[in-house]
């Protein structure tokens, strides 16, 4: 005897998850609540936990595939004897999903961070500007990492979730853009196997459409026969490794186009995870639905330099001898956007259709680079915080990313962010704006540079920043007073303090 | 007391609402308990039957005449059964009463399920001022308890369901008296001796077989070269030679020209290939099809669309005017009662934002009560060949079915249509005993989209009727076992 151990559905936006890797060997021993694999959704990776005690058998699904929610990735077999026959067996085994219920997963670490350097930049490294990657964060519906597997959620409340986030479906967006249900059932791809009429399958196998790139518009995610037809009529885009070529992050040319543009060999071709897929969607989201303008001015950050400098040397040491703060130049600006979010109200808002948010209080993000993107945490009423309260916050935070452990309600929402690219000697940029948020600071390198003061020729240490804004929230003098306030506030760090 | 008065208050100015449906038939009553599950402040808008057409003069008190009119056909030959029942008679009064009692008892359900389902009753004839605005007139009938009276209403969205009502084609107007529509043959105040029956659809047929049963000369006059027009032209013919062995005069390709009326019958001009001939009948049932109840609602002026006598509307039965929407009949063929009772579900749901599918009118299912019952869904072989569609036929004769001969059924046949590249069921058609009970069977398994191999598979049980769908499904592909 043996129980299939599928993709759990991670969260209700989770259409498929790339199997990361096996925790357990074939042929382990497997307690139930053991962590067997670990999962990557479109934002987390999660562990897979055993649902009851075992061996873990085969056929295991190869690390690093993607696979869509309810497959059948590997099994747990009564004895390590059957264990090792079941590996042995060549092909998989019909994919008889358990429900969803029995698999437990939670939030884990990703792979070690080796190659943290860019996303130390964060808390700073005693440069003046640290910096982190150009912001994006992806803003995904999911709150996989504490989500306990849940079956896809029911009913009106579950069809009207308004996120404009990108399904991470391999569909092609437009050609499902309305999914249909009869009743008040949610159309959401079920943690089954593949469901699909009789007749869906004989016209796929004849058609030679492979139904996993299918969504279906019947009962429960059921792949009904007009599904294949539409499949059909569009064959090439709608096989999930082309699926890619359609989604919004494309740009008018097929992969087989883009290719065809380089020599066989002279590259070689690496598969999106669902986090390069969810930047990709909501940065070209951005761009193309929101109206940036861009403002620069240059900040005399000598005071600030002087004062941190001070604060750092004087702060207070915790048992261990070690100061109980260590202020980044970062950790200023974020408090300083935070106030002038506070001194001009028209600025902290949100556009909706119905109208404007306007915020009470400054959630900044702040893009933090990890392994193969980025996030950009919040720091929540950051204008009520001290600058050591905020710098110890994003130390947290941005741990907590690199690893990848962020809820969602740690990084949806806000109103503006920061991206600082300081720390490698980036002396101004524009960023892209993290929707819904309605700016965004890009912050370059602090340096020594000749300044002209009162006729004179004097050298002062300039930090250059470049508000992004979103037109149709801030115009260009609200965007002046915003970047203006933030301006007079970093310039005069005592004023952060009061 | 005063509270009780106080609740009466509040409801009488109970005037706004999410859903207004004009029409409580099968499809307007339907439509407002579904939108009261979804959580809609409904009413609806009766002027004369709660039910409609089909629970009063329609469907329903027509099954409670055939199955009067069965039972008198056993008992007529029970000495084939063994068993001896003496001097069968019938009482046409007690018929039509026990038909109206059924009615009558359905009629109050559907005035509990309204209540139950908190769904208002307005009584009265609706206009519609404006898009989101009703005026209920007083209408003829009386109000049932408990009902809302004429006024002004309000409405966000407004879904007519106001039904059909029978053709009238010039010099064959219904006149009450000697030429009847299905109200008046359906409530006979004693049998005719001769009855003229002008159509042979689904209505005309199942008079005949009521009329004929009960010993009535009925004559069958259809314009078309087929009786039941809508049926799989094979089993057409196999119910017109059942028809004709019963002693029904059937009259294909002929047409109705004139109509004498004298005192107590009349004498109709019939002409057929080019010939004319005149029959004489006490009554002639005028059953040339249905129109739409598109007057009197305030489409013109709203400028709501129509086409000929019908609305036009959507997938989602939207009219061309927002806020405003058409279900069942008034909306278009098939006029049934599960087509309107349906499509409400879909439009209700569409409104509600939970994106339905259409309706698959394909997926449809017919019936027809006569004896032997005529049932179908999906495309006839006629028009499956006029898609040209490549397709495989199975048919299995109720002659070979044990049950069948067990009941002295043995009149019936089943017959399958598949497409022979995917094996999709494109259609069933039966004829023979209880077939309107055994097409759900195929309605489920096109809608789940089942190929020829899951029919195959599937257990029918034995000793039933169903054996033979079976049967003609295994024939289809070579493969009948009991033929």
């Amino acid at each position: 005897m043996s129980e299939p151990i599928t993709m759990p559905a991670l969260s209700d936006t989770m259409n498929t998850g790339r199997l990361v890797k096996w925790v357990k060997k074939l042929g382990d021993a497997i307690k139930k609540g053991d962590t067997i694999a670990e999962v990557e959704t479109d934002k987390a990776v999660m562990e897979v936990d055993a649902f009851h005690d075992g061996y873990l058998a085969g056929p295991l699904a190869p690390e690093g595939t993607e696979m869509p929610v309810g497959k059948v990735i590997g099994y747990i077999a009564d004895s390590p004897g059957e264990a090792v026959a079941k590996g042995a067996q060549a092909t998989p085994a019909a994919p008889k999903a358990a429900p969803p219920e029995t698999v437990r997963a939670a939030g884990v670490p990703a792979q070690e961070d080796e190659d943290s350097k860019a996303a130390a930049a964060v808390v700073g490294k005693g440069a003046p500007a640290p910096a982190a990657k150009p912001p994006a964060a992806p803003a995904k519906t999911t709150d996989a990492p504490t989500a306990q597997s849940t079956s896809p959620q029911r009913g009106e409340v579950a069809r009207s979730a308004s996120l404009p986030a990108q399904s991470s479906s391999p569909l092609p967006a437009g050609e499902k853009s309305a999914p249909k249900a009869p009743g008040e059932e949610a159309r959401t791809s079920h943690a089954d196997r593949v469901s699909a009429s009789p007749l869906a399958r004989r016209l796929a196998t004849d058609s030679g459409v492979d139904l996993a790139g299918i969504q279906g518009s019947g009962p429960h995610g059921r792949i009904v026969a007009a599904d294949v037809e539409a499949a059909k009529s569009s064959k090439g885009v709608m096989a999930p490794a082309a699926a890619e070529v359609a989604a919004p992050t494309g740009h008018g040319m097929s992969d087989q186009q883009i290719r065809a543009l380089y020599p066989d060999g002279s590259y070689e071709i690496v598969p999106h995870d669902s986090m390069r897929r969810i930047i990709a969607q909501r940065l070209v989201q951005s761009n193309l639905t929101i109206p940036h303008f861009y403002l620069t001015v240059d900040c005399d950050i000598g005071k600030l330099l002087a004062a941190r400098e001070e604060s750092n040397r004087t702060a207070p040491q915790d048992k261990d001898g070690k100061p109980i703060w260590k202020l980044s130049v970062n950790d200023f600006v974020i408090k300083a956007l935070a106030l002038a979010l506070q001194r001009v109200p028209d600025a902290n808002a949100t556009w909706t259709e119905s109208g404007m948010l306007k915020h009470r209080h400054s959630d900044v993000g702040v893009a933090v680079a990890i392994k193969g993107g980025l996030i950009a945490p919040l720091v929540r009423n950051a204008e009520t915080k001290s600058l050591s309260v905020i710098s110890n916050e994003m130390k947290e935070l941005a741990a907590r990313a690199r690893a990848r452990k962020l809820k969602s309600e740690e990084y949806l929402g806000g109103a503006s962010a920061v991206s600082n690219l300081g720390m490698f000697a980036i002396k101004d940029f524009t960023a892209v704006i993290n929707p819904p948020q309605a700016t965004i600071l890009a912050v370059g390198a602090g340096e020594e540079r000749p300044i002209a003061r009162s006729g004179k020729i004097e050298v002062a240490t300039i930090m250059t920043v470049t508000l992004s804004c979103d037109h149709r929230v801030v115009d260009g003098v609200l965007g002046a007073q915003l970047i203006g306030a933030f301006k007079a506030l970093i310039e005069q760090p005592v004023l952060l303090a009061v | 007391m005063s509270m009780l008065r106080m609740q009466e208050t509040s409801e009488m100015a109970e005037t706004s609402f999410d859903i207004v449906i004009i029409g409580s038939g099968p499809g307007g009553y339907v439509t407002a308990i579904r939108a009261a599950q979804l959580g809609f402040k409904t009413a609806i808008v009766e002027r004369a039957y709660l039910g409609g057409i089909c629970l009063n003069w329609g469907c329903i008190p027509t099954k409670a005449l055939l199955r009067s009119a069965e039972i008198f056909h056993y008992m007529q030959h029970a000495k084939e059964f063994g068993l001896s029942a003496e001097k069968v008679g019938y009482d046409t009064s007690a018929i039509v009463k026990r038909s109206r009692a059924v009615s009558k008892r359905l009629n109050d359900g559907v005035g509990f399920l309204m209540k139950k389902n908190k769904v208002s009753v307005i009584w009265g004839e609706a206009f519609i001022d404006a898009p989101g605005k009703v005026t209920v007139k007083p209408s003829k009938s009386e109000a049932p308890k408990g009902a809302l009276g004429p006024g002004s209403y309000q409405a966000k969205h407004i879904i007519i369901a106001t039904g059909a009502r029978p053709r009238v084609l010039p010099g064959i107007e219904p006149d009450k008296k000697l030429v009847w529509t299905y109200f008046e043959a359906m409530v006979p105040d004693r049998m005719p001796k001769s009855l003229l029956i002008i159509g042979s659809g689904a209505i005309g047929i199942e008079f005949a077989s009521f009329y004929r049963t009960l010993g009535a000369d009925v004559t069958v006059v259809e314009v078309l070269p087929q009786i039941l027009p809508v049926e799989d032209a094979e089993i057409a013919a196999v119910a017109r030679k059942s028809f004709e062995k019963q002693g029904i005069k059937i009259l294909t390709n002929a047409k109705v020209t004139k109509l004498d009326k004298k005192s107590d019958n009349v004498i109709a001009t019939i002409e057929e290939g080019g010939k004319s001939q005149t029959i004489t009948s006490e009554r002639v049932i005028s059953a040339v099809g249905v129109v739409g109840n598109i007057e009197n609602l305030g489409l013109e002026k709203l400028g709501v669309k129509t086409e000929r006598d019908i609305i036009a509307v959507d997938q989602f039965n939207k009219t061309n005017v927002p806020g405003i929407y058409a279900i069942g009949d008034v909306s278009g063929p098939p006029m049934l009662a599960h087509k309107a009772e349906h499509e409400g579900v879909v439009c209700i749901e569409a409104i509600k934002g939970l994106h339905p599918h259409p309706m698959n009118k394909l997926m449809i299912p017919g019936c027809t009560y006569c004896s032997p019952q005529i049932a179908s869904v999906g495309l006839t072989e006629q028009a499956a060949k006029e898609k040209k569609q490549d397709i495989r036929i199975g048919r299995f004769p109720f002659m070979a079915n044990g049950k069948a001969i067990a009941l002295g059924e043995e009149q019936g046949l089943v017959k399958v249509i598949f497409d022979s590249k995917t094996g999709q069921l494109l259609g069933a058609h039966m004829v023979g005993a209880e077939v309107t009970e055994l097409i759900q069977g195929y309605v489920v398994a096109m809608n789940l989209e089942t190929t020829e191999e899951e029919l195959m598979r599937t257990v029918f049980p034995h000793p039933t009727l169903s054996e033979a769908m079976h049967e003609a499904v295994l024939n289809a592909y070579g493969r009948a076992l009991n033929i």
